[in-house]
């Protein structure tokens, strides 16, 4: 086919398309553009453009996408199956009439129309054949070499707060190879506004100068929406393209993190908290976002959509969700409702350990890059950002208050860019197993105020049931005195002190009313036992004195042991009291032991003592009822603090039951 | 159906109040307003007695021929008050009780938020999300 000027025969349409010299200058150029590098133009394989070219470029028209079928449809591209000449020239017609206003059909191209537009196709002389080979994913080619410098510059701010965006331009760059110059622009065009700031005051300005980037009308408005939103991100644009593979996947979505963002927040995760494995507490992180100058409930929100286990604690990944919210909020976009799938701390455990596969390409970024540029370039953009016009609502001086405040920590970041990468490995798989130990009961704060509250009702402790142990000690002692005081009374002889035998009692602390009275039988007693004791030894009956001894010993345990448990109950106000039980049992037991002795024994020294006792029985009757008397009152005593003492058990296991019950009931509790 | 639900704090001014229909909002106002009487009431009752799970929700506070008031107290005296639409009658005491426990753990939740001051008004989205659940879901 002839792609002569008139000749525009559309395949079999028949259609004869008048086209203007410019129009035929612009399409042949178009044409050539979207053809492969070496066009043959007119030789006898029909030369075609490429499909994926011409799609990008019709895309860049901006027409609706069922626009651009018609007009492929209608071109007749689709009915002979590629894009001849004829075919694109049609579709460039097409397409004219379209961004006119002009319905798509054939007729409407006969007429006389402007070029059609191409969002990024400003200027002809952009058209750069030659460089077309020269782009790659990398590297690009731009008029003003300085341009292209501040372009790498610019992508190496990836330490500033930046968000991913790159929405209007993403279509067109996705292939990054492609050769076609027309890719380039937007990306130049990206370049002029945000370097607006950048090299001139104003972008527009900037863009005037640009002479090569002739920019029209309605494309500086579709920009000029949007570059109030990338002020000071495009680069992140740029770095979007320059990791084709990290994130050309993802070209539309601002709530991906890039890892340049990544690594900014993980900084100043460490600023804030050294330890990436721990928590920001709440107070730390609303002192640190607070600093951002949102006003207050946009970041109640905001921290309501990325604390997701709503333990007023921020990890790592809802840390940089909180700050990517922020940036996000501060670059005008409007906060969701429920947290982006990106932001999820789950995904963004996964999403650390991509560094992995793009660290080379940091490794090349950081090492093709001077550190004084980017020092330069960063108190550059502080100013710049300074001057920027302010498009949006926000406050752009907080942004440079923080781009200040953040110069310091990223230009010292910079530093060691290099040394990134691999402690980005390090980091993130740090991180990723610091989420999967997190397991924060939900209930944390439901129980350190709850119990404490139940603790301080249920705070009287109640009383500490009586040691027993002073009966014990007391017996042992007592008895151990008594014997080893009998010992020194008494002649020291082979007496065995281990039984507890019955020792005589301190008789002298005797109570008053039976002193007298027990004094003699006492002493009796005493002597009695004293002379038992020496008879035993004059008769030296070992024997006998055991057994009266183990007899004694039996009875006095067994007397022993209910004073004891008396004792144990009673403790401190029956001291006196036991002393007097004691006395009494004691003589009992003195009473019991002299008629055991007088019982077991057979020794004529305990005969003597009979008589004595006969006359001491009526006394000791009166003793004994006195004695059971007493022990009557400490029964009662003792039954009404033990009554007391059981009431208090079981308030205490009432107590203990309600804040077992509590406790369950404050575990986490599944919500219905 | 829950018509209205309200978070008193402990100084006894309403932190939250929402209503469903909303006409007669003042109405349900004054409703929680004087349900507050019976809610002190029962709490002075508990004295010193100890407030667990059990003693947290204070049950039926009192009837009207249009609809019931519930109450809830939590431990830091912060109560919520929900008002019952009379007509309902499969709502259950437990249900009535889940409902308040979900109330509680969101309230925790907008505690748990630093930017919330205590005693602020309840501006958190995921609060109302959940009371307009609960609204609609009683319904």
């Amino acid at each position: 086919m002839d792609p002569g000027p008139g000749g525009a025969a559309a395949g079999g349409a028949g259609l004869l398309l008048p086209l203007s010299d410019t129009e035929q200058q612009r399409y042949s150029e178009l044409f050539s553009l979207c053809c492969s590098p070496a066009p043959e133009g007119g030789s006898a394989p029909a030369p075609a453009a490429g499909g994926s070219k011409v799609g990008d470029l019709f895309r860049a028209s901006q027409l609706p996408a069922d626009t651009l079928h018609q007009i492929t449809e209608l071109c007749g591209a689709k009915r002979v199956g590629y894009f001849g000449p004829a075919q694109f020239y049609v579709a460039l017609k097409l397409i004219a009439a379209a961004q006119s206003g002009l319905p798509v059909r054939i007729e409407s191209i006969k007429s006389e129309l402007p070029l059609p537009r191409f969002m990024a196709l400003k200027n002809d002389i952009e058209m750069r054949y030659g460089n077309v080979a020269e782009i790659h994913g990398v590297k690009f080619q731009l008029p003003h070499p300085t341009l292209e410098k501040n372009s790498f510059k610019r992508s190496d701010e990836g330490d500033k707060k930046q968000e991913t965006k790159s929405p209007p331009m993403s279509p067109m760059c996705s292939p990054p190879a492609s050769p076609s110059n027309y890719q380039r622009i937007p990306l130049s065009y990206g370049y002029g506004k945000s370097r607006s700031g950048l090299e001139q005051p104003h972008g527009v300005s900037y863009e005037a100068r640009h002479s090569t980037h002739q920019q029209d009308g309605p494309a500086t408005g579709n920009y000029g929406s949007k570059s109030a939103l990338v002020h000071s991100s495009l680069s992140r644009s740029l770095s979007v393209e320059r990791e084709p593979q990290d994130s050309s996947n993802y070209p539309d979505d601002p709530w991906r993190i890039t890892e340049e963002q990544r690594e900014y927040y993980i900084n100043q995760f460490k600023s804030l908290q050294p330890d990436l494995n721990s928590f920001i507490s709440g107070s730390v992180a609303k002192n640190f976002f607070t600093k951002s100058k949102l006003p207050i409930p946009e970041l109640s929100h905001i921290w309501e959509l990325s604390d997701v286990d709503c333990d007023g604690a921020l990890t790592l990944p809802e840390f940089c969700a909180a700050f990517h919210l922020i940036v996000a909020r501060k670059n005008g976009y409007p906060l969701p409702d429920t947290l982006p799938e990106t932001l999820l701390p789950d995904y963004l455990q996964q999403a650390s350990f991509k560094p992995k596969r793009d660290c080379t390409l940091l490794d090349s970024y950081s090492e093709s890059l001077p550190v004084s540029q980017q020092t330069r370039d960063f108190n550059r953009t502080e100013t710049s950002v300074e001057e920027m016009p302010d498009k949006s609502a926000l406050t752009q001086d907080a942004n440079s208050d923080d781009n200040q405040a953040l110069n310091i920590s990223t230009t010292a970041k910079t530093i060691p860019k290099d040394f990134k990468p691999s402690q980005h490995l390090s980091v993130k798989t740090v991180v990723q197993e610091s989420n999967t130990l997190k397991a924060r009961p939900r209930s944390r704060s439901y129980s350190s105020t709850s119990i404490e509250d139940a603790m301080k009702k249920g705070e009287e402790p109640p009383m500490p049931p009586p040691r027993p142990q002073k009966s014990h000690s007391r017996a042992s002692s007592l008895d151990l005195n008594k014997i080893f005081q009998q010992n020194t009374q008494a002649v020291k002889s082979g007496w065995l002190p281990p039984p507890p035998a019955l020792p005589p009692r301190p008789f002298v602390s005797q109570q008053g009313p039976h002193h007298v009275t027990n004094t003699e039988p006492v002493a009796q007693a005493k002597s009695s036992y004293v002379e038992f004791r020496l008879k035993e030894q004059t008769e030296q009956v070992s024997e006998m004195e055991l057994h009266p001894q183990m007899n004694r010993a039996p009875s006095q345990t067994e007397e022993s042991s209910p004073t004891r448990k008396e004792i144990l109950l009673t403790q401190p106000p029956s001291k006196p009291i036991r002393r007097k039980f004691r006395s009494e049992n004691q003589m009992l037991e003195n009473q019991e032991l002299t008629p055991t002795s007088s019982v077991t024994s057979s020794l004529p020294a305990v005969k003597p003592h009979l008589p004595a006792q006969n006359r001491q029985s009526s006394k000791q009757k009166r003793a004994i009822q006195t004695a059971i008397r007493k022990n009557k009152e400490a029964n009662a005593v003792l039954a009404r603090l033990n009554s007391e003492l059981q009431q208090q058990l079981k308030e205490v296991h009432k107590e203990r039951i309600a804040l077992e019950t509590q406790l369950e009931q404050l575990r986490p509790v599944t919500v219905l | 159906m829950a018509v209205c639900i309200a978070v008193i704090a402990k100084e006894n001014y309403p932190l939250y109040i929402r209503s469903i229909p909303t006409e007669n909002e003042l109405k349900f106002h004054y409703t929680v307003h004087t349900s507050l009487d019976v809610v002190d009431e029962k709490i002075s009752a508990m004295g010193k007695a100890l407030v667990d799970q059990r003693e947290l929700y204070l049950g039926l506070l009192y009837p009207t021929e249009d609809y019931k008031v519930y109450g809830y107290v939590t431990n830091s005296k912060v109560k919520f008050v929900m008002v019952v639409d009379s007509s309902n009658t499969a709502l259950r005491d437990n249900e009535i009780r889940s409902m308040f426990r979900k109330l509680h753990n969101s309230y925790t939740d907008v505690m748990c938020n630093p930017f919330y001051n205590p005693g602020d008004c309840i501006h958190s989205r995921a609060f109302d999300n959940m009371v307009t659940s609960m609204m609609m879901q009683v319904c």
